[in-house]
């Protein structure tokens, strides 16, 4: 017999975070359904579904492996071009479904790969490095992928990073990649429901591996990698787990968000975007997935209700990074926040201690 | 040298060249040429690999004694950078008064960032220390534009009209270097042996020593933490004003981002020498500052940041303490 009660906590929650967005899916249908949604909300709702993808699978880093990643853009970029290159030489050769297919599938196992080369080396070394590394390696993929030309024709594949005449390529041939330009032409695929799908594809991969014995092996290193290696857990086998399956969304979020358009830039996946991405895994909470779900979709729809601050919304980002970060975790302003609740509380009501007395 | 010879057209003066004397003479010009033209990147390389220096002290010394990675130093530069431009070059101020007075705001600005932002944070995970210092870096670029505007700004070089330091002709003016150069790399060297002295020689270098070594201990001993971290962010501050002055000299373009990847490059150098370590950061900086502008004048101008990132990359993967650092064991 199927019983709330019996349920497991977790079990509980993650039911309520699928039930989240389940009940946004079927809202946002009703509400086109019936003429209700305006077209910049409804061209907002597959990137609002790649930023949750991403927001949730960077929270698998920052939250329940403790590690800052600022490259998670360059994942969703190698993700993308990866997945883009796939989707338009295969199309129209095999039947769409399975060519959209083959194309996440490739972007995600693409990203993953590129998680494990940046993750091998530098998930040994603490901390900060590894945001730096993973900052250098987003770099590192915008300016290759900027400055890159690939194409093929008749004798085969060409590549240079030059320009376009460097290639040596026949005039008839096709271009994939032109540079800076990236990759133009591309016929949309991503619709709402394949977002959707997605969406909860992650939601249960990284649920599921956060509340399995790896999850857990995984918050141990997190709350004190000494101890964790002291009673026997890979410290370097459960931090890549974490970080190759967070690489893995970022590139399925890539091939998403760039399938939704015609076109196809490198310089889309900066700093900021990983920045972005990171104020909403912050803002949501860290370690908790379903804020990272809520809060990315707010924040994606937000501006676009708001315009008039547009002009100040990185700037009030920037601001709600300190804000929270020095509320929630500077020591003397967490006591002091107790105190002023307990204070508040104990006017409120008499305290226990007069209860026991009764 | 009157023009730049490609290598065949060596070869068809070679060819035409009447006696065998003079086709070596042009091959010994086209070799000098290149010889020049290699000298002049290195020397670049030199130059920015200086400014490269001064930012990563700013880093080296911050992490080594309150043990967080700064990323706002970045954006303090180009605060500098504008407080110069707007004195220097739109008021027509002395440079060496808008330099000094570029100096005090990013002292403050600096003092400031640690005491609002940084020091609630300080027995705080690294996490969130880190988080709040990229929100920091974002807040000063916002400000910036919100401020400037994101126009990029022409930066009027601060020793164009100096009459103490020229453009040196070298070889019979085959090389030509720079004033804005000559003034780079001299600072550099001054402010490097300047910071030495300091460090080892007075009583507020050994306190902040002392704290990087060991906090607690510190305190113990007597030594005031909070006022030798805000010590080591004022000194990073003013460091990263000069940088910043020197940098847009040299590259003049001033725009809210201008420090942000110099910021980052700079931390790759400190890491690249040895983080915690000051000679280390010099090292490092000129090393990177040559590796970037080679990389540029002969592999591609575009990937040249990549090379530099990928030498942080490589680095980690070999020696994770850098050139000069020191290997310091974890105790449980």
């Amino acid at each position: 017999m199927f019983r709330l009660k019996n349920m497991r906590k977790s079990t509980k929650s993650n039911l309520v975070t699928f039930g989240i967005v389940i009940g946004f899916y079927i809202v946002i249908q009703i509400l086109s359904a019936l003429g209700l949604l305006t077209s910049s909300l409804s061209g907002q709702l597959v990137p609002i579904c790649s930023y949750v993808i991403l927001a949730v699978s960077l929270n698998l880093t920052v939250g329940i492996l403790g590690e800052l990643s600022l490259g998670h853009a360059g994942f969703m970029s190698v993700g993308a071009f990866s997945g883009t290159i796939v989707w338009t030489t295969l199309y129209g050769q095999v039947p769409n479904w399975l060519g959209l297919l083959l194309s996440f599938v490739v972007g995600g196992v693409v990203a993953g790969l590129f998680g494990f080369i940046v993750g091998v080396p530098v998930l040994r070394l603490s901390g900060d490095y590894l945001a730096i590394v993973t900052l250098a390696f987003g770099e590192i993929i915008k300016n290759v992928m900027n400055a890159c030309y690939l194409g093929y024709d008749s004798t085969g594949l060409h590549l240079s990073f030059k320009d376009a005449a460097s290639m040596n390529m026949d005039p008839t041939g096709t271009m994939i990649i032109n540079g800076a330009m990236g990759i133009t032409g591309i016929k949309k695929a991503s619709t709402f429901t394949i977002g959707i799908v997605l969406v909860i594809l992650t939601l249960l991969v990284i649920l599921n591996l956060i509340n399995s014995r790896a999850g857990r092996a995984i918050e141990s290193i997190r709350d004190n990698e000494i101890a964790a290696r002291s009673v026997g857990i890979n410290i370097t086998k459960y931090k890549l787990m974490a970080f190759i399956t967070s690489a893995v969304f970022a590139g399925i979020a890539g091939v998403l968000y760039s399938l939704n358009y015609s076109s196809l830039v490198a310089k889309k996946f900066d700093y900021n975007t990983s920045i972005l991405i990171l104020v909403f895994v912050v803002l949501g909470g860290i370690g908790n997935i379903r804020g990272s779900v809520i809060a990315a979709a707010l924040l994606t729809v937000l501006p676009e209700l708001l315009r008039a601050v547009n002009d100040y919304r990185m700037l009030i980002y920037a601001i709600v990074l300190i804000v929270v970060m020095i509320f929630s975790q500077s020591p003397q302003v967490v006591a002091w926040r107790k105190r002023i609740l307990d204070g508040i509380r104990s006017r409120m009501k008499p305290g226990p201690k007069a209860k026991e007395v009764q | 040298m009157d023009k730049i010879l490609s290598a065949s057209d060596v070869y068809d003066r070679m060819m035409s060249c009447p006696h065998y004397s003079g086709a070596v003479a042009i091959v010994l010009r086209f070799e000098v040429y290149y010889r020049m033209q290699f000298l002049s990147y290195l020397i670049n390389g030199i130059s920015l690999g200086s400014v490269y220096a001064l930012i990563a002290l700013g880093y080296t010394m911050v992490y080594g004694i309150a043990k967080m990675l700064n990323f706002a130093h970045g954006d303090v530069i180009m605060i500098g950078s504008y407080v110069v431009f707007f004195t220097f070059g739109s008021f027509g101020w002395n440079p060496a008064v808008a330099i000094i007075l570029s100096m005090i705001v990013c002292t403050v600005l600096g003092v400031l960032v640690e005491r609002v932002a940084y020091r609630p944070l300080r027995e705080a995970p690294s996490l969130a220390v880190l988080i709040t210092a990229i929100g920091v870096s974002y807040l000063l670029q916002q400000v910036a534009q919100l401020l400037w505007t994101s126009n990029p700004k022409s930066f009027p070089s601060v020793v164009a009209n100096s009459s103490i330091f020229k453009p040196l002709q070298l070889f019979n003016g085959q090389l030509t270097i720079s004033a804005e150069t000559i003034v780079t790399i001299l600072a550099c060297i001054v402010i490097m042996v300047a910071l030495l002295y300091f460090i080892n020689h007075t009583p507020a270098g050994h306190a902040m020593q002392a704290v990087s070594e060991d906090r607690g201990a510190a305190q113990l001993m007597g030594v005031n933490v909070n006022a030798t971290i805000s010590l080591t962010f004022a000194i990073g501050s003013a460091l990263a004003a000069v940088a910043g002055a020197l940098l847009c000299s040299s590259y003049p373009t001033l725009q809210p981002t201008t420090g942000a990847m110099p910021g980052i490059k700079a931390f790759v150098a400190a890491v690249f020498g040895g983080i915690g370590s000051i000679p280390g950061a010099f090292l490092g900086g000129v090393l990177l500052g040559v590796i970037e502008n080679l990389s540029k004048a002969y592999i591609s101008t575009q990937l040249s940041d990549a090379i530099v990132f990928l030498v942080l990359i490589v680095v980690l993967l070999v020696k994770p303490t850098g050139l000069l650092g020191k290997k310091v064991n974890v105790k449980v």
